[in-house]
């Protein structure tokens, strides 16, 4: 979590683990205004965490709403066409992507 | 060095095991939850991670998830949050599974698996004593969690170059029970499993049929020198999904591990699969980083709340457990402990055994023909006990002809087939067949008779105090019969007649 990386300013190489975890492709220039960025946004909370919050529970969610709930019921949802009509490449009903190594999911 | 790894090492293991919950729609979407449609036939745009859409929980999921963390003696948080594991794979359209991180729904519980005893003596030196003894495995958390969808990489599906993407699993709802690393052998872990699918059976919270995927498992292993009070690094093999292959694959990384270790090499942390056919686990990618989902709590969905009155609802409606009704069983019933296992292993069959028993006027009769010819006419004819044409009270009508004489038990048993396929009345099947066992004392007589002078040397040994051709002598009579004659009759006047015509 980026907040664990608040006690010490951001790194370039934080910025760079990142950006690859979330699959962006960053140029220098953006590496280095991101890394400024977001050290800035993180120094905006260490203002915060000087704050007293012992006792408080930490906030999930800004409305303090009962969980809404769905009851079982089955429906369709859309047509097979429908939902493939997107898809650069189909066959048979399924997506067709490039080859993917077996076993290489988590 | 002794050929045996478990020799010089301990093996430890810790399972997680995906259930899909047993509803009618998705754990988010109102789509269906069906097995073996056509592919995206059962998908809604919530399923396919289409911009502006908003997940709703499905209520029932709540009701299962409270009466699996009872039954394992967990506790279940009234308070649970939703978070988002992001990882990229293209069966995964949102780009991150909705998952239970930091707060699950069930945390800190355990089961009682029952396995093979080992005497003292410690070590891997332990002898198996034929006894079997209760262990108890903690159970640190379940948590709910939407399934991903499917990838076929299969070239004679999908072709050489592509992955075919199915995505009517993407939103079926899972929990994710996540064992403490209490295992020690792939034993154990066997009838952990074996034991967590019956208690989730029973409970009605899944179907687990491994088959279709609705009961998977990962296995994590490490191995350490017996004595040794540190884990050794750990290896997960993913997606074992039968139980061969969960105890197949342990053994098989336990002897990767040994010989690494062996050579004074290094485990890697790493995930494995299984190769069934080599019967060899191989890694498929190192932690090198360990997996980073970043994972977050999710801004859609509000954290999950469970009134204390729901979960004692949920408690007061628990029906009898696997383990509870074993102890009843063995109190109840005089009954091999063999057979009980085997009756109460399933839920409908105990049902099944005990509508049965009722109707019938022998206990012992009821279980030995459920837990035996049932079961083995169920088993050739494809069927689960569900879906027996034959219920209970027709087969202790069945059973009872047998008691009276009236039917040869060989009979009965060849009658099974057809009415677990097709139901029908035995008396009127038996008298359509003319199959109703002679209890003429004179025809008897007279087929034993028969049988007697067909075969001198026989009798003629049997006089002489050697039962064993008396068997053969019961089958020729048996078959002049037309198996309708009663065994235990045809035997008591073999012996007479035998001892008679001296």
């Amino acid at each position: 979590m980026l907040a664990l990386c608040a006690m010490s300013r951001i790194t370039r190489k934080d910025v760079e683990r990142t950006a690859e975890l979330a699959r962006l492709s960053l140029s220098d220039d953006e590496i280095e205004a991101m890394t400024h960025d977001l050290g800035r946004i993180l120094d905006h909370v260490d203002q915060l965490q000087a704050l007293d919050t012992e006792g408080i529970e930490p906030t999930a969610h800004a409305i303090p709403l009962a969980t809404p709930l769905r009851a079982d019921e089955a429906s369709p949802g859309i047509a097979a066409d429908l939902a493939l009509s997107n898809a650069p490449l189909q066959e048979g009903y399924a997506f067709v992507v490039p080859k993917v190594i077996e076993g290489e999911d988590s | 060095m002794s050929d045996n790894p478990l020799d010089r090492y301990e093996v430890v293991i810790g399972l997680e095991v995906h259930t899909h919950l047993k509803t009618n729609s998705k754990l988010f979407s109102p789509a269906p939850v069906r097995y073996g449609d056509a592919p995206n036939h059962d998908v809604h745009p919530i399923d396919l991670g289409m911009p502006g859409v908003l997940p709703v929980l499905n209520e029932k999921v709540i009701g299962l998830a409270i009466r699996l963390g009872l039954a394992t003696h967990s506790r279940v948080n009234t308070r649970s949050v939703f978070s988002r594991k992001n990882y990229f794979y293209p069966d995964l359209p949102k780009g991150y599974q909705i998952s239970q991180y930091e707060e699950p729904v069930v945390s800190d519980g355990w089961l009682e698996i029952e396995v093979p005893a080992v005497s003292e003596g410690g070590g891997g030196n332990g002898k198996k004593t034929g006894g079997t003894t209760i262990k108890r495995i903690g159970v640190t958390r379940a948590h709910l969690e939407e399934d991903a969808g499917k990838s076929i990489h299969d070239v004679a599906v999908a072709g050489a170059d592509g992955t075919h993407i199915d995505l009517n699993r993407a939103g079926v709802p899972l929990l994710e029970i996540v064992s403490e690393p209490d295992l020690r052998s792939a034993v154990e872990a066997g009838a952990y499993l074996r034991t967590l699918r019956s208690i989730l059976r029973y409970l009605e919270v899944s179907d687990a049929d491994m088959e279709k995927g609705q009961f998977r498992c990962d296995a994590n292993v490490s191995l350490r020198l017996w004595g040794s009070e540190e884990f050794g690094t750990r290896t997960e093999i993913k997606n074992l999904n039968s139980f061969s292959n969960v105890e197949g694959a342990i053994g098989a990384e336990i002897i990767r591990q040994a010989e690494i270790l062996d050579d004074g090499g290094e485990i890697q942390q790493a995930t494995m699969a299984y190769d069934v056919d080599r019967r060899r686990t191989r890694v498929l990618r190192l932690k090198e980083n360990a997996d980073d989902y970043r994972y977050f709590d999710d801004p859609d969905l509000i954290p999950l709340l469970i009134d204390e009155e729901l979960i004692e609802a949920v408690r007061a409606d628990l029906p009898e457990l696997p383990e509870q009704k074993l102890v009843r069983f063995r109190d109840q019933y005089d009954l091999p402990a063999e057979t009980i296992r085997i009756l109460v292993a399933s839920r409908p069959l105990a049902d099944y055994f005990e509508r049965c028993a009722a109707a019938c006027t022998s206990v012992k009769a009821a279980a030995n023909w459920i837990g035996r010819d049932l079961r083995q006419a169920l088993s050739d004819g494809g069927r689960g006990i569900e879906n027996s044409a034959l219920d209970a009270e027709t087969l202790a009508v069945l059973i009872g002809l047998v008691e009276e004489g009236r039917l040869t038990a060989k009979n009965a048993r060849d009658l099974l087939p057809e009415l677990v396929a097709q139901g029908g009345d035995p008396v009127s099947l038996m008298e359509e067949r003319g199959l109703e066992a002679v209890s003429d004392a004179g025809v008897i007589d007279e087929w034993v008779m028969q049988v007697i002078q067909a075969n001198a040397g026989a009798v003629e040994s049997v006089r002489a105090g050697d039962d064993k051709p008396l068997n053969f002598l019961m089958g020729k009579v048996m078959k002049a019969a037309g198996g309708k004659a009663n065994p235990g009759e045809v035997r008591t006047r073999l012996v007479e007649m035998i001892r008679d015509s001296a």
